[in-house]
């Protein structure tokens, strides 16, 4: 937990609502309720579940940006919700999403590289 | 937030297991050493992802990726998975309320989840090297054992890591005073699970 995350917590009192809510379900400084975090959970199972769907269905052309768009909004749902990226500082989602780019160019450079030698 | 909770005078040093330490950016120390150290695994899964992307068509001497893969037992691990990522969060959720038994619980059926889907991989493994694909056989095997390998590693040593943490906040005096600790190997669990959403899509689902 982080510093402002673990006072954050520590300061809400019993009652309070903006740290307690849902009967007990606890709502974060910074994060979803764990009826909210099921939730998700839900949407993922669904959006998987459409995945897998897809693969046995032929739908041409559209099958794999389809597919991609699905993995990307997966991506980016576990890392905002489940990873707090969406609630926390900036600087956390600065160093992740740097090694992320830095990737994806690692592998276009890769890519291209390959694709010259191929070409000769 | 992070200067109200180094001002408040009420919480600076009362607590030092959940509050940790003061810092020059206001922000944990430790947060930002394993947001770091993410990044620099997607630079190492990158490059694994992309070796496996340019190898995959090479699959001379062995069965083709599509006659292979089992999608059904995959999507069944990979919802295992996915639903460790919940029982995860639901632990890091109940140590911010200081709620050691619960996150015990969590973080044991967490272990358990990883531990499903570590035997599915296993399982896999064998059957592909019974139909002839082994580490060495060509390049398509070679680069997706050391792609799913390096996975399986990661999802073992997160379950080392859970089971470890079990013990020890079951051992702890001070109810939720491993809190960052949950958070921090709750991070990995979820970067492990955000790299097997590449993997499935782009290694099984995606055909080559």
């Amino acid at each position: 937990m982080s510093t402002a995350h673990a006072l954050a917590v520590d300061d809400a009192a019993p009652g309070d609502d903006a740290a307690h809510a849902d009967g007990g379900h606890h709502e974060h400084a910074h994060g979803l309720t764990d009826l909210g975090y099921v939730k998700v959970a839900i949407f993922l199972a669904v959006l998987t579940g459409m995945e897998v769907s897809l693969t046995y269905v032929h739908i041409g052309a559209f099958f794999m940006p389809i597919l991609l768009i699905l993995m990307v909004v997966k991506f980016v749902t576990v890392v905002s919700y489940f990873m707090h990226l969406k609630f926390d500082n900036k600087i956390f989602s600065w160093l992740f999403y740097s090694g992320l780019i830095l990737a994806l160019g690692v592998y276009l450079a890769a890519l291209c590289t390959f694709q010259f030698f191929a070409g000769n | 937030m992070a200067d109200t909770a180094l001002d408040s005078p009420a919480t600076a040093g009362h607590d030092d297991h959940a509050a940790g330490h003061a810092t020059s950016t206001g922000l944990s120390n430790n947060k930002l050493a394993m947001w770091m150290f993410l990044g620099s695994e997607c630079l190492l899964f990158g490059g694994l992802i992309s070796t496996y992307m340019l190898y995959r068509g090479r699959h001379e001497g062995s069965p083709t990726p599509s006659q292979l893969y089992n999608i059904p037992l995959t999507s069944i691990s990979s919802f295992v998975l996915l639903m460790s990522s919940l029982t995860m969060v639901l632990a890091v959720s109940a140590a911010q309320r200081r709620d050691d038994r619960n996150t015990t619980t969590w973080l044991t059926v967490t272990a358990l989840l990883g531990a499903t889907f570590v035997g599915a991989q296993v399982f896999e493994f064998t059957e592909f090297v019974h139909e002839g694909l082994g580490f060495t056989t060509n390049l398509f095997g070679s680069s997706f054992f050391t792609l799913t390998g390096f996975h399986g590693v990661h999802v073992t040593v997160g379950i080392i890591m859970l089971m470890a943490l079990v013990g020890i906040i079951s051992r702890s005096k001070f109810p939720g005073d491993k809190a960052e600790v949950v958070e921090m190997i709750g991070l990995y669990w979820h970067f492990v699970d955000i790299v097997w959403i590449i993997i499935f899509t782009l290694v099984y689902l995606i055909p080559s």
